[in-house]
């Protein structure tokens, strides 16, 4: 396969391939880290995962509207404003759909997994009938979509670097959030031992509903960052649902570093292999790995032990 | 190999005035000297003679069924296509209905579901009898409706280019079949571009595959080669090592088939990676102006279509046609190659009543092949005994504000091919 080329050329190529793993990993952690959030410390399993995505795309499409008619000035700078408002949107919605649904399922995982099958639907339709349903175009600066050149023959996409960028600060920040904040030590408090946390005065409910509110927040910003490589429509979400929850479950479900490791684990395989055969097949054998894994292994790689409440 | 096609024929001027039942003759020669629409839908022929299977014809209207998905995944693409047929039933309604009777569309939702397409082609045909149906989009959802349509015996105006490789009497294929769109695009490419090397990319099902290896055989007969040829899962966003294999073959031309939301990944990301498609070539069969805006035009400018139509083709039925369509639809809304074909659907549909002089199904397909429409906004069409358009192919460059420019037509109509030996 490789006899023809020089070894210059192979370098540059396996440099970028190196990247584009890394970018896919980038995108599964932000992705998964908001799924992994609601359903590794509360257990609910949010099937409109996807749809809090595309959300965030959606305030994205509408900010950019806005700066492109009232401030064309500033519109290359218009996508942290859009990451912002898409965060404050998710999380909302998020916050209003755990007040009047979720929290009434708690004791019933399965129930809450129909009714936010439900919601997913809701939301597409919802979309559908305000946007349209034909994908809309999401027009980015156009410092966003270049390449970095650091040789002849190396391109680096800068979205890729972007996404990189934003995933390193959202981890960062949750897990200084989750391990150094008080709000954060609560909400392990009440995932380990919910009575006690309730009787040393926590106020479970408030962390339910801030922790909920906060992993669909992110899914909002990574929403909003996938405009730069995806396409935004009434169905998208369903295009990254799939890869979220594998990511989750083979991380393990309640442990965020799990997340971060197995999406490392499945990004440089699938990418890797889709290098040397084709899509559809490096797909094929990503998905038999992970069931063999999960065979052998039900908890996924990372399981803490914790008292069930 | 591109057939020559037979010049049309003089004595038929309007296909609306074609009158064959000798019984719609005499009650129309009490009009003689009148020539006028509305003098035709006075002398409406009596229902009983030209509905003997107990379709939904009355006195003064007739039922036909509008069957795609609203919504669901496919609603993407299915929109323009119902947009396109409701217009051309209110432009036919408006200029006096079929043999005197006005059009009443009932429409279902497919849902993006193939069992529900089925269950409502039935519904459309068993309960409410309609005259015939206009709809479908992927090959999946007509596969899924075909056996229904050829038990109740219905007439199906399918408007999505599509692999080919069937052939139903109960069906008008009013999109192209694949050789219509690859053959004449591929020797273009070669013969403007010079191309040696083509490296073919699809999502993975029937009709980019089938395409495929169509384009695949026709490059290797021209003596050139495929140097790379991958199949990527529908819906997938990830595109970056395929862009990395594509810069290390380094192919003349990029054949891209990639279908929905990857369209959109798959230009966003060969962009981003520094592929300018000015100076790579890239030739297309699956991006329309409705998949541009989501792509958005700035990320596809310079890349090439084949296709059968363009909104910006240069012809006066086409003027008309956007224009009437942005009326009615809204001034932003743009019009791809199955929209069109679409809309003319509802078009063949009332040239072949009007030539059977009947709503009977049998006497419709007896009467479909040969079928002309000039007034079609992509030009002449006619219908070819196999059911499907003659039609030509184009070729259109595209522009960063998302429109294509037509670079190339063939000059001939192309002949419906959908069992083409040799490519199978």
């Amino acid at each position: 396969m490789f006899g023809d080329y020089s070894t210059a050329e192979l370098m540059s190529i396996f440099a970028m391939q190196g990247f584009a793993g890394l970018s896919l990993f980038s995108v599964f952690v932000l992705m998964a880290l908001g799924l992994a959030i609601i359903f590794g410390q509360m257990g609910v399993i949010n099937m409109a995962h996807g749809e809090f995505m595309i959300l965030g795309a959606y305030i994205t499409y509408l900010v950019s509207n806005l700066f492109s008619n009232y401030l064309p000035s500033l519109f290359s700078a218009y996508f942290f404003v859009a990451m912002l408002c898409a965060f404050i949107a998710a999380a909302a919605l998020g916050l209003l759909v755990e007040r009047v649904m979720i929290r009434h399922l708690y004791k019933r995982p399965l129930d809450t997994l129909l009714a936010t099958w439900g919601l997913s639907l809701i939301m597409q339709q919802t979309y559908r009938s305000v946007f349209g349903a034909r994908e809309v175009g999401v027009s980015l600066p156009e410092w966003m979509m270049g390449s970095l050149h650091p040789t002849d023959s190396i391109e680096i996409p800068i979205n890729g670097i972007f996404v990189m960028v934003l995933t390193l600060f959202i981890s960062l920040a949750v897990y200084y959030w989750m391990y150094r904040s008080r709000s954060g030590g609560n909400v392990r408090a009440v995932v380990q031992n919910r009575p006690m946390a309730a009787a040393v005065g926590i106020n479970t409910q408030r962390v339910d509903a801030f922790t909920f509110a906060l992993g669909c927040g992110i899914a909002g910003v990574a929403g909003s960052a996938f405009t730069m490589i995806g396409s935004t429509g009434p169905t998208s979400g369903q295009l990254y649902i799939v890869d979220t929850f594998l990511v989750v479950v083979f991380g393990g479900a309640s442990s965020l570093l799990g997340t971060i490791a197995s999406a490392f684990t499945i990004s440089q395989a699938q990418s890797s292999m889709e290098f040397f055969m084709s899509g559809s097949m490096s797909k094929v054998l990503t998905l038999l790995a992970i069931v063999i894994i999960l065979m052998l292994r039900p908890q996924g790689l990372f399981a803490l032990r914790m008292r069930h409440h | 190999m591109f057939n020559q096609h037979p010049s049309a024929s003089p004595h038929r001027p309007t296909c609306a005035f074609k009158l064959t039942s000798t019984a719609t003759f005499k009650k129309l020669s009490l009009f003689v000297g009148s020539a006028l629409i509305s003098a035709m839908s006075l002398a409406a022929p009596s229902t009983s003679e030209i509905n003997t299977t107990g379709l939904a014809v009355s006195d003064s209207t007739v039922k036909v069924g509008i069957l795609h998905s609203v919504t669901g995944t496919m609603a993407i693409s299915e929109t323009g296509s119902v947009q396109a047929e409701k217009l051309a039933i209110e432009q036919i309604n408006a200029a006096g209905g079929v043999l005197g009777r006005k059009i009443e569309a009932i429409q279902e939702d497919g849902a993006s579901d193939w069992p529900t397409f089925a269950e409502k082609s039935k519904k459309l045909l068993v309960n409410d009898k309609v005259a015939a149906v206009f709809g479908c989009w992927t090959s999946a959802s007509r596969k899924a409706v075909l056996p229904v349509f050829e038990q109740y015996n219905g007439m199906l105006y399918y408007p999505t280019f599509y692999e080919g490789l069937e052939q139903s009497p109960n069906v008008i294929y009013t999109g192209q079949e694949a050789t219509q769109q690859i053959l004449a695009g591929i020797d273009w490419v070669v013969k403007e571009k010079g191309a040696k090397t083509f490296y073919l990319l699809g999502s993975d099902y029937i009709w980019p595959r089938t395409s495929n290896k169509i384009a695949r055989k026709h490059i290797e007969k021209l003596g050139l080669s495929v140097v790379g040829e991958e199949y990527y899962p529908l819906g997938h966003t990830q595109f970056n090592s395929v862009i990395n294999k594509i810069k290390l073959k380094k192919p003349d031309v990029i054949y891209a088939i990639v279908v929905g939301g990857s369209n959109v990944a798959f230009y966003k990301q060969l962009k981003a990676a520094g592929i300018e498609l000015n100076k790579q070539t890239l030739l297309t069969i699956s991006v329309t102006e409705d998949e541009i805006q989501g792509i958005g035009g700035e990320n596809i400018a310079g890349a090439y279509a084949a296709m059968k139509y363009f909104q910006s083709l240069d012809n006066d039925n086409n003027k008309a046609f956007v224009k009437a369509f942005k009326e009615k639809w809204g001034a932003n809304v743009v019009i791809g190659d199955v929209t069109q074909a679409a809309y003319l659907g509802p078009w063949l549909w009332k040239a072949a009543v009007e030539k059977a002089g009947s709503f009977d199904i049998d006497k419709i397909k007896k009467a479909s092949p040969d079928i002309e429409l000039k007034t079609a906004p992509e030009g002449y069409v006619k219908i070819h005994p196999n059911h499907h358009l003659w039609s030509k192919t184009r070729i259109g460059l595209a522009q960063p504000d998302g429109q294509y420019k037509v670079v190339y037509e063939t000059k001939d109509l192309m002949e419906p091919n959908p069992f083409p030996a040799g490519y199978q």
